[in-house]
């Protein structure tokens, strides 16, 4: 591998964009692709549903054998809401490979004491995420019971088609936070995007508990279905 | 924590920059049950540490052997290990699937 290739997946790779490594197996050619630049790739068809696949594979085209690894962004983890529950679910998340940030304006509850090994913003949502915006491969946990709080950050997350968004609240709360989502001009399809009540059936109790539930809910979400229309992503 | 596969190439990147030889090795097929999936890196340096892995570490040693070679005489090289294969007798996997690795140095 040519170390300018590397260094090239290895920056977008930190720049959350999208890309394939092709390595012909034959001679060791190599390029990395973004998946901005897939038209202009002879394999442009084939990158595109390695992508979509999410998956890194072996392939033979017209005779010669290539190997794809496909680079999708880490995926995130935006918890709105400094509460009990994120002080068990931020460290839970990095153990699954998630990379966890906490939004929560009010001060008392957003320090650093409260997580000492997780980013805080003691901000509004729309301020805390102008710097990072969520994208399809941003999970969004509302977690504060208060709309104030979570509907700025809901509203963004349903606009950037975020691969998991979950809600915390009885199911009359989120029959309320439906209503207000449908006053903003979200039709049903996006609205039935969002898991609520959060979190897996497992009969959940404690504030760890229903983390674990969560990392579950936000795994399958990951895996089961690929992330769609990744790779028309800019 | 874990290392990511992310983790694993810029530390193959940075080990470069430092002035280390590296080779990159990387699992590009599978059959059968595998321990690591396609794609999974390991990357070694001519010292013979090594970061990442191929196989949760069944083959680890042959492939840090191989990536001295490759590190050594620049070509890459196609491995594969499986308990059907004639290699088991010094590295096989002991969940009877097969791997195939991919090691090549990093210029």
């Amino acid at each position: 591998m040519r170390l300018d290739v590397l260094r090239a997946m290895n920056a977008a790779r930190r720049a959350r964009r999208a890309g394939v490594m092709v390595t012909r197996l034959a001679d060791g050619d190599q390029r990395f692709v973004e998946a901005a630049a897939f038209g202009a790739d002879p394999l442009a068809d084939t990158l595109d549903s390695a992508l979509r696949m999410g998956k890194s594979a072996a392939v033979t085209v017209d005779g010669a054998d290539y190997f794809l690894a496909v680079q999708a962004p880490a995926p995130r983890l935006t918890l709105i809401g400094a509460v009990h529950i994120s002080q068990a679910l931020a460290p839970m998340a990095r153990i699954a490979g998630l990379d966890p940030t906490i939004v929560d304006p009010r001060t008392a509850f957003a320090t650093p004491e409260r997580f000492p090994d997780t980013p805080v913003i003691a901000e509004w949502p729309d301020e805390a995420l102008a710097g990072a915006p969520p994208d399809r491969y941003t999970a969004v946990c509302l977690l504060t019971h208060d709309p104030k709080i979570d509907d700025p950050a809901l509203v963004l997350a349903l606009g950037a088609d975020c691969f998991y968004i979950g809600a915390l609240g009885s199911k009359k709360t989120h029959a309320k936070r439906l209503e207000r989502m449908r006053a903003k001009g979200f039709d049903e399809a996006a609205l039935a995007r969002i898991h609520a009540p959060i979190g897996l059936d497992i009969g959940a109790v404690s504030p760890a508990e229903i983390a674990v539930s969560i990392i579950g809910e936000i795994v399958a979400a990951l895996r089961r279905k690929p992330l769609r229309s990744a790779a028309g992503a800019p | 924590m874990l290392t990511r596969e992310e983790d694993v190439l810029s530390a193959a990147e940075a080990w470069r920059y430092a002035g280390r030889e590296v080779a990159i090795a990387t699992v590009v097929e599978t059959w059968g049950s595998a321990p690591r999936p396609v794609g999974s890196h390991l990357v070694i340096d001519a010292e013979g540490h090594f970061l990442g892995s191929v196989s949760g570490g069944c083959v680890e040693g042959a492939v840090v052997e191989e990536a001295a070679d490759v590190i050594a005489t620049g070509a890459p090289r196609m491995l594969e290990f499986g308990v059907a294969d004639e290699t088991a007798w010094r590295a096989g996997l002991s969940c009877g699937g097969r791997i195939r690795v991919y090691v090549e140095k990093l210029n």
